[in-house]
């Protein structure tokens, strides 16, 4: 009896890690609304279950650098997941472009912002929000936007900067900043503006922010984090990115 | 409510303790107010102070109302001329004794200072303590340098809640003599919360006797010492109070002989001078009775004296005996057979033997 | 490389400049709280210091985030700053000044409590005895008994609102020289994978929560001995 008791654990945790494993994975702020849906479908799909940790980019690198038990990291832009990758906290090759983000300029009250941003020009408003371009690409794409716009001395002393693109859509939301540079995947779904109003920032304003997936040392072998970097490439997955308004 | 008496009517229900009492008080001299812990006496006391506004209560000192609350009249403390000496000194422990005497005395207006700085230091022999801090004081010297703050905010009333009752009789013995000085030298009433009948003896001149909150007997020391109407709040410590005056040092037998009223005896040699007035206390068990005057006995003292009355006492073997020698009253203490015996009855000539006196002071 | 860049060395002033008032702040308000706490026999009592107690409890980021709510456009005190003229509370130092002082309230108050209920009833009747009104009592007799308890607040609370980080974060908006304080600013270049930089400010917190926790058993210490 006891015997056969043992034969069923080791049968069960043979089916676990061989049927349905965990993937630990580290995504960028404003990756957070596609993933959540990605990994239910992910989950429904394979039986693998990816635990997922939102937050900036900067510091998932700082943490994964300490030995953070991250398998996967979905950065939000190109070069941390390169740095990972030639610094031997990634394996090489692995990396891939899982999609391109948009910037957008957001406002909570419908009609704010013009769908050409005139709105910046005239600049009548007191706060504007903005990821901090230190450590966040939205962030730094803002800053060439504006740059590009000729508007960056006038308006930068009106700049709230949140910790990541998450945080500055909280600024906006509560209506403590009047407008701000978000991800279109913040304010779209399913191709439709959640609320508020928007300018889509064009495209030849900043450099494509070329958000990169990387799988980590510590996901290497391991069954769950291959096939989620598999299933990110599927159409499925793809289809989802893009109706949050993702390039690819 | 004449301008030369303390009035004083306050009752209050507390949970466990209720006061009602209606006190008219002399406006000068010392008052004692005397009873057993829970009496009520230290809760008459910080009525009077305003630390306590009994609901409904009046109070007047010498003609000034410090309370009346049909009329809508209450004084903070702070606004009524008193000084208040507590049974542990209180000091302000930030600040040196020079500190602590000024900060009443720079709070009175300069023109109602009546007590000077260095009559106050020199009254409570606190000269040497100027720069010291409260912590390096013995509990004497900072009941002295207490009883000196309050003193220089030259009050109309001093109120002292026990301030002998957490020294030892070393310091009591030490501090009791300035008390006396403060009776002699100043004419501000005091009001003096007490449970030992030695130091009321020693000091007061009038006595309230409180129980349970109510005041039980009221009047000058000596008659209502000799009361016997009173349930048993002496009974132990039963005795009467003397005013002597030392009549002479016959130093061949190291006495000193003290006149009162009622005759003369015999003490050990005193220093006073003659002429002085000295107060002594005779306990009612230590007088004895004879019929005759005793012609061989080794009792020095003894005085003519007539029965006033007798009153049963604690325990039921004895009896108290009230007497009149030549004016001054005093009590003894006999047993129910002797009395019985000799009997000793209302308007009897007798001899009162005395065997022991305490000189107070 | 330099050791502090001009941008580190504003947050570093903008920090000092924070605590310095915030502790002012609180000693003139938590001062007036602390003694109504100390000599209450009032049943609100236990909410008031409940109250004043909980940033103590809560995650800096609740506080934080319901400051954002409630001080900005839609919120009450974002509709009372700005029925006043004074616009709005988020991203401003004013702002920041108020989050700190609601931060940091229980260390002030409750050291100046424990030392306003450790005085007791009698040095304050003695006082009154003496003639010295309740004002006078407070000032002469209360404040330098309690000196020991407001230092110990002052220092606490200063040394809070230098640590102070989740609710900067959340209504700051990390504005360089207005709302960008050290905590911050080492966030900032840890997240930017600027060690070196991070690591002068860090290695500056760490010695001065040191000093200040030195000084603070060091003169209660004494203060101790001196008192017994």
């Amino acid at each position: 009896m006891r015997r056969r008791l043992l034969i069923l654990f080791i049968l069960l945790g043979l089916s676990d890690s061989v049927l349905a494993e965990e993937v630990y994975v580290a995504v960028a702020a404003n990756f957070a609304g596609p993933m959540e849906k990605i990994a239910a479908d992910f989950e429904k799909d394979t039986g693998h279950k990816a635990l997922v940790s939102i937050g900036a980019t900067g510091k998932f690198f700082a943490q994964i650098q300490s030995g953070a038990p991250f398998e996967i990291l979905l950065s939000a832009d190109e070069a941390t997941a390169v740095k990972l990758e030639q610094g031997g906290n990634g394996v090489p090759g692995s990396r891939f472009t899982y999609a391109i983000g948009k910037l957008v300029l957001w406002s909570n009250k419908p009609g704010f912002v013009d769908d050409k941003g005139e709105v910046l020009k005239k600049g009548e408003f007191s706060h504007l929000a903005l990821a901090n371009p230190k450590t966040a690409p939205y962030g730094a794409s803002a800053l060439e936007a504006l740059d590009h716009l000729g508007l960056l001395e006038k308006l930068s002393p009106k700049f709230v900067q949140g910790e990541n693109i998450a945080q500055t859509q909280q600024f906006i939301t509560t209506g403590n900043a009047e407008l701000g540079f978000v991800a279109l995947s913040q304010v779209q779904k399913d191709g439709q503006l959640s609320g508020g109003s928007a300018w889509l920032v064009p495209a030849k304003l900043y450099t494509p922010i070329r958000q990169d997936a990387v799988l980590l040392t510590k996901g290497k072998g391991k069954t769950a984090a291959a096939a989620l970097m598999d299933y990110l490439k599927g159409d499925k997955a793809k289809a989802v990115i893009k109706s949050f308004g993702y390039d690819l | 409510m004449s301008k030369e008496n303390i009035h004083a009517v306050f009752s209050l229900a507390l949970s466990g303790f209720s006061l009602d009492v209606k006190l008219d008080l002399p406006g000068h001299g010392v008052t004692a107010l005397f009873g057993h812990s829970g009496s009520g006496k230290t809760t008459v006391l910080r009525c009077v102070a305003g630390l306590i506004q009994a609901p409904g209560g009046f109070l007047s000192v010498n003609g000034e109302v410090w309370q009346d609350d049909e009329q809508g009249v209450f004084l903070s403390p702070h606004q009524r001329s008193l000084g208040y000496v507590f049974q542990e000194a209180s000091l302000f422990a930030h600040l040196t004794v020079r500190k602590n005497l000024e900060y009443g005395q720079k709070r009175v207006p300069e023109k109602s200072r009546k007590v000077g700085f260095e009559q106050a230091l020199e009254l409570l022999g606190i000269e040497s303590l100027l720069a010291r801090r409260p912590e390096y004081l013995s509990g004497g010297e900072r009941q002295r340098v207490a009883i000196a703050r309050a003193l220089l905010t030259s009050p109309k009333l001093l109120l002292l809640d026990e301030p002998l009752a957490a020294l030892d009789q070393k310091r009591k013995n030490e501090i009791l003599p300035y008390l006396e000085r403060l009776h002699d030298e100043l004419s501000i009433p005091l009001l003096y919360v007490s449970h030992s009948l030695d130091e009321v003896a020693q000091l007061a001149d009038y006595l309230v006797l409180l129980d349970h909150g109510q005041m039980i007997a009221s009047g000058p020391l000596q008659e209502t010492l000799v009361r016997l109407d009173l349930p048993g709040a002496f009974t132990e410590d039963a005795g009467v109070v003397v005013e002597t005056i030392v009549g002479a040092h016959e130093e061949a037998d190291a006495l000193t002989r003290l006149d009162f009223s009622g005759g003369l005896i015999y003490v050990a040699l005193r220093p006073e001078s003659v002429g002085c007035r000295l107060r002594c206390r005779i306990h009612a068990r230590d007088v004895s009775l004879t019929l005759e005057r005793p012609a061989a006995t080794s009792i020095l003292n003894v005085v003519p004296a007539t029965v006033i009355g007798t009153a049963e006492a604690e325990p039921p073997a004895h009896v108290l005996v009230h007497l009149d020698a030549g004016g001054t009253p005093l009590l003894a203490r006999i047993t129910r057979r002797s009395r019985d015996r000799l009997g000793i009855t209302g308007g009897l000539a007798v001899w009162a033997q005395i065997k022991a006196v305490s000189l107070l002071g | 490389m330099e050791p502090l860049n001009t941008v580190d060395l504003s947050a570093v002033k903008l920090t000092i400049k924070l605590a310095t008032l915030t502790t002012i702040l609180l000693l003139f308000i938590g001062t007036p709280i602390a003694w109504w706490l100390a000599r209450t026999k009032s049943r609100l009592k236990g909410l008031i210091g409940a109250l004043v107690a909980l940033p103590l409890v809560l995650p800096p980021t609740v506080l934080g985030f319901y400051m954002l709510v409630v001080m900005g456009p839609q919120g009450p005190i974002g509709q009372l700053t700005q029925a006043l003229g004074v616009g709005l509370l988020p991203f401003t130092f004013p702002g920041l000044l108020v989050g700190s002082v609601f931060y940091s309230m229980p260390f002030v108050v409750q050291p100046v409590q424990n030392a306003f209920e450790a005085i007791g009833e009698r040095p304050l009747e003695a006082a009154a005895t003496l003639r010295a009104g309740p004002w006078d009592t407070f000032f002469s007799i209360v404040v330098p008994l309690a000196r020991p308890g407001f230092l110990t607040g002052a220092i606490l609370g200063f040394a809070h609102t230098v640590g102070e980080f989740g609710i900067v974060l959340m209504i700051g908006g990390n504005i360089p020289g207005k709302t960008r304080v050290v905590s911050v600013q080492i966030y900032d270049h840890v997240e930017a994978m600027e060690y070196a930089q991070a690591h002068w400010l860090a290695g500056g917190m760490v010695l001065f929560a040191f000093l200040v926790m030195l000084s603070l058993y060091t003169f209660n210490g004494s203060s101790n001995r001196r008192m017994s």
